[in-house]
């Protein structure tokens, strides 16, 4: 059996490699999509502009504004005259949100009656628009801690200062870099197992392997070691990309991150498989593909977190073998999780793994009936 | 199938004078010195061995390729300079016609209407008129992946012709087509000649060939003859000769193609049919063929001359005698199946059929396209589940035993299963591990394949550049390293030209003699002559099951007195037509 397997194994990696095309594009398409798409992945907002119409002649009207003026948050603050211009540069999307500060401003002020300013944010920007208000909120309460308290700063007044663990400057590299990482294996081994299959019932070399003592148990395993070697490979590719031209810190466990990469990429493998075994030409694999990686991605926690997901499709999520291994990643990166909480998130990718793959076998066998 | 008369003072269609085409990274030039005429109301045969440059041929004429030498004139035109006005008017099937598999049949027609430029008023009845003589009006609705080999290329044929072309470039249309619907394939080509188009049939088989008004035989690129096919044809005669073989005619005919006298020589049922070469003698008791058979004269065939104008089958005898030890021949059969049968739904692909196939016996499966011997044979080598009954090849029920078992099988499939962009080491290498030879025996497996088929200089080179012939022997070397019991061969020759295919025979000949069982499916009628014994499959049941000869004398009669097994396929598929269902069989 061994015999029949090293053979199978070693075809099945000369056909992926002995084509130079195939080689090339094993390696750097998805390098070249780590690079790129790192930095599409920004959720930092640095370019906010900022729109102010102040109607107060008052003194604290006047320092509330030179406070915001001065920002290095607002890349650019624009005076205007009415709140007729407010609306326009809000509709042409020429600022993000606006300040007014009413007449009474500093009347209030002064008589300690809530003074108030409307703040208007765009929401076709959601996120920028959240994150600019607390920028926001943190100048106007800083404004209002000063003014209220000058001679006795801090006394009865409590105040937030946030500290980011783990990426102290919330530099989103650090988020999407790792989380790439396994997003780009998991494009490349699905690649590498749905087509196989196919390919080779369309050159007729199929029937040639069902035909000779090879079990259908072997067929998968000669399938899912090349891959699953790939794979790992270019994982490894992208780890050291990550760590050396990134400069992501990597706190953890470098064998536990290996040793959950293995599991992840044999459960991506064991779909991708299953996939191969169900589609009878490239074409339909490749469709399989595509039908599979844009859910896998969204339901994974990378775009959106899954806990503000319907509880129903948090339930579906648990499917996905990339949900665990965002979690495992950027916990070894960052924070050097312990192997307890990274136990709890491979055992699923195992069972996916097993179960795929018992699957695929077993479609295999009736496939053919 | 009569001929036109010759009208020579019509101008070509085509005319092709020294033509020469190159292509990059070749060593020998594709096409060389071609010169070449096409008329209308005639029908012109290319033919030639693969790789002769008939594609390439067909495809300057069409204007999608470029001569890099000489003149070519397609009606009127300059094909490297006015294709459009040349496609308006040329109708071209490409090998594999362009069908659209998910569009259906009056869906591809629509499509290359529109392509064609077909304007709407025209469209139905054109339709209707090609629909009806191509005899698909009932398929309309189907799809066009679902039709049989010889539907498809029927209904390519009616999208070439939606434009009214006055000239028809067909390369290879009959390949993979059985016998019927040949034949109809023929006739409908006949038709169009008739009304005045002129055709340009590209085709490996002669029989085809010899039916053309001209021929044009290629040959590595150059231009061996040209003219009438009866011209080529004297060229042998009185060389012609069968000889009467009772016993041992594969171990005969062996022995008789390493004579140099003979040039050609393949089994006809109980016969061998020989080819000699001019002035030199042959005598029967040379090679063992016993007292007091001797050769009867036969009319020579446009084959023989072809042969016999490309130099003759290669000598010597198949390595295969020499490398394979022999079977031992017990009286359990190799292959044994009982009420065989498989349902795809309502539809039964395969009813009942039942068999035995004695060790050292080559059994054929013959049929038309779609009438379930794929079926039976794949449900023979344990690629298909059977809805009933029994199938045992060497003992074994391929479904249900080890893997093991398998390893006793030999399998060949028509699209020649290698890895493209392997090499021809590394397919044998592979093909060696699976069936579990490992290390040394693996080592003289792989080395011993190498020599017998002679790869030393194409070790190192992808098995998807080999030329179509080369393909095949690797695909045979594959399937006999693990030197199987049993051989199960589909169409192994579809598409190969007739030398190759003889040289096929030569080592499928020796195997046999070494007390392997072989298991072939085919459409060519002439390889059926090789079997011992031959099942006809029809509509899923075995409607006739004798030997070649028995099948011939089967449907002896006063309109044809010596059937060839061509006309006894035919006869025997309309017989059991006649017959009220549920009687055949």
């Amino acid at each position: 059996m061994w015999n029949r397997l090293k053979a199978l194994i070693l075809k099945e990696t000369l056909a992926t490699l002995r084509d130079p095309r195939n080689r090339v594009a094993l390696i750097a398409p998805p390098l070249l999509q780590l690079l790129v798409f790192s930095f599409t992945g920004t959720q930092d907002v640095k370019d906010i502009r900022l729109a102010i119409l102040n109607q107060d002649y008052g003194q604290p009207a006047a320092e509330l504004v030179q406070r915001l003026s001065a920002a290095p948050n607002f890349s650019q603050v624009y005076f205007v005259q009415s709140p007729q211009q407010l609306q326009e540069l809000i509709d042409g999307q020429r600022v993000l949100l606006n300040v007014r500060v009413p007449a009474d401003f500093s009347r209030r002020f002064y008589a300690n009656d809530s003074p108030v300013v409307q703040i208007v944010l765009d929401g076709r920007k959601s996120m920028a628009a959240q994150i600019a208000l607390g920028y926001l909120t943190s100048i106007v309460q800083q404004f209002s801690r000063d003014q209220l308290q000058p001679a006795d700063p801090g006394k009865g007044v409590m105040s937030v200062e946030p500290r980011n663990w783990f990426n102290p400057n919330l530099d989103y590299l650090w988020f999407t870099v790792p989380s790439l990482v396994v997003i780009i294996t998991l494009q490349v081994s699905m690649n590498v197992t749905t087509l196989s299959v196919p390919r080779e019932r369309e050159m007729g070399t199929f029937d040639q392997l069902l035909v000779s003592p090879l079990r259908p148990i072997e067929i998968m395993i000669g399938k899912m070691i090349p891959a699953f070697f790939l794979a790992l490979f270019d994982a490894t590719i992208f780890v050291l990309v990550a760590i050396f031209v990134f400069r992501i810190p990597f706190h953890g466990s470098l064998p536990l991150l290996y040793f959950s990469l293995v599991v992840f990429v044999s459960s991506v493998v064991g779909i991708g498989l299953l996939i191969s075994m169900l589609c009878s030409t490239q074409q339909q694999a490749l469709l399989g593909t595509m039908a599979i990686m844009m859910p896998a991605l969204i339901l994974s926690g990378y775009t959106s977190p899954i806990e503000n997901m319907p509880e129903w499709l948090q339930a579906v999520t648990c499917l996905n073998p990339l949900r665990y291994m965002m979690v495992i990643v950027k916990g070894i990166f960052l924070k050097a999780i312990p192997a307890e909480v990274v136990l709890a998130n491979l055992w699923p990718m195992a069972a996916i793994a097993v179960g795929t793959l018992s699957l695929a076998t077993w479609s295999f066998r009736r496939h053919l009936a | 199938m009569s001929r036109q008369p010759c009208p020579n003072d019509v101008p070509p269609l085509v005319t092709v004078r020294g033509l020469a085409k190159r292509f990059p990274k070749t060593r020998r030039p594709a096409l060389d010195g071609i010169d070449a005429e096409v008329r209308a109301g005639r029908i012109t045969g290319l033919v030639g061995p693969d790789g002769a440059g008939k594609t390439t041929l067909i495809r300057v004429i069409a204007g999608l390729l470029t001569a890099s030498q000489g003149e070519v004139e397609v009606l009127g035109f300059d094909p490297a300079v006015a294709a459009e006005k040349i496609h308006d008017r040329c109708g071209y099937m490409p090998q594999r016609f362009g069908l659209y598999e998910e569009l259906s049949v009056i869906q591809n027609l629509s499509l290359y209407a529109d392509l064609r430029g077909v304007p709407g008023e025209e469209r139905a009845p054109t339709f209707e008129r090609l629909l009806r003589f191509t005899d698909l009006q009932r398929f309309t609705d189907r799809k066009a992946g679902a039709l049989s080999g010889g539907m498809k290329q029927k209904l390519g044929l009616a999208c070439a012709l939606l434009s009214r072309p006055a000239l028809l470039l067909l390369d290879e249309p009959s390949v993979g087509v059985d016998p019927i619907s040949r034949r109809e394939l023929w006739a409908m080509v006949k038709e169009l000649v008739g009304e005045g188009i002129g055709v340009l049939w590209s085709t490996a088989y002669l029989d085809e060939a010899e039916l053309c008004d001209e021929v044009i035989l290629l040959n590595e690129g150059r231009k061996l003859c040209s003219g009438p096919p009866e011209e080529l044809t004297k060229t042998v005669e009185s060389r012609t000769f069968t000889l009467a073989v009772h016993d041992g005619r594969r171990k005969i005919l062996a022995r008789a193609l390493q004579q140099d006298a003979v040039i050609d020589g393949v089994i006809q049922g109980e016969r061998i049919r020989l080819v000699l070469r001019e002035g030199d003698r042959f005598e029967p008791a040379s090679v063992g063929a016993g007292s007091g058979t001797e050769l009867r004269p036969v009319n020579p065939r446009f084959e023989d001359a072809f042969i016999d104008a490309l130099g003759g089958v290669p000598k010597g005898e198949s390595a295969v005698t020499q490398a394979m030890q022999p079977v031992f021949l017990d009286e359990k059969p190799a292959i044994e199946c009982e009420d065989l049968t498989k349902r795809f739904g309502d539809f039964v692909a395969a009813d009942r059929v039942t068999f035995s196939v004695p060790k050292g016996e080559i059994f054929g499966l013959l049929g038309p396209n779609g009438a379930g011997k794929s079926t039976t044979f794949k449900m023979l080598c344990g690629l298909l589940r059977p809805s009933g009954g029994q199938a045992r090849v060497a003992g074994y029920d391929l479904r249900r035993a080890a893997s093991q078992a398998r390893n006793r099988i030999g399998y060949m499939a028509q699209k020649f299963s290698l890895y493209g962009n392997l090499t021809v080491q590394q397919n044998l290498e592979f093909f060696a591990g699976i069936y579990g030879l490992a290390g040394k025996r693996r080592r003289e497996a792989v080395s011993r394949m190498v020599e017998i088929f002679g790869f030393k200089d194409q070790v190192n080179l992808a098995s998807g550049q080999l030329p179509l012939g080369f393909k095949q022997r690797l695909a045979m070397a594959c399937s006999l390293m693990h030197e199987p019991d049993v051989l199960f061969l589909d169409e192994p020759t579809s598409g190969v030209d007739p030398i190759a295919r003889r040289e096929f025979w030569t080592h499928i000949n020796a195997l046999v003699e070494k007390g392997r069982t072989v298991m072939v499916t085919t459409h060519f009628m002439d390889e059926a002559e090789y079997c011992d014994r031959v099942a006809l499959i029809y509509r899923g049941r075995v409607i006739a099951l004798a030997s070649p000869d028995e099948l011939k004398r089967s449907v002896r009669s006063s309109a044809c007195a010596d059937p060839t097994m061509e006309d006894a396929f035919i006869a025997l598929i309309r017989r059991s037509d006649q017959q009220p269902a549920g009687a055949a069989g």
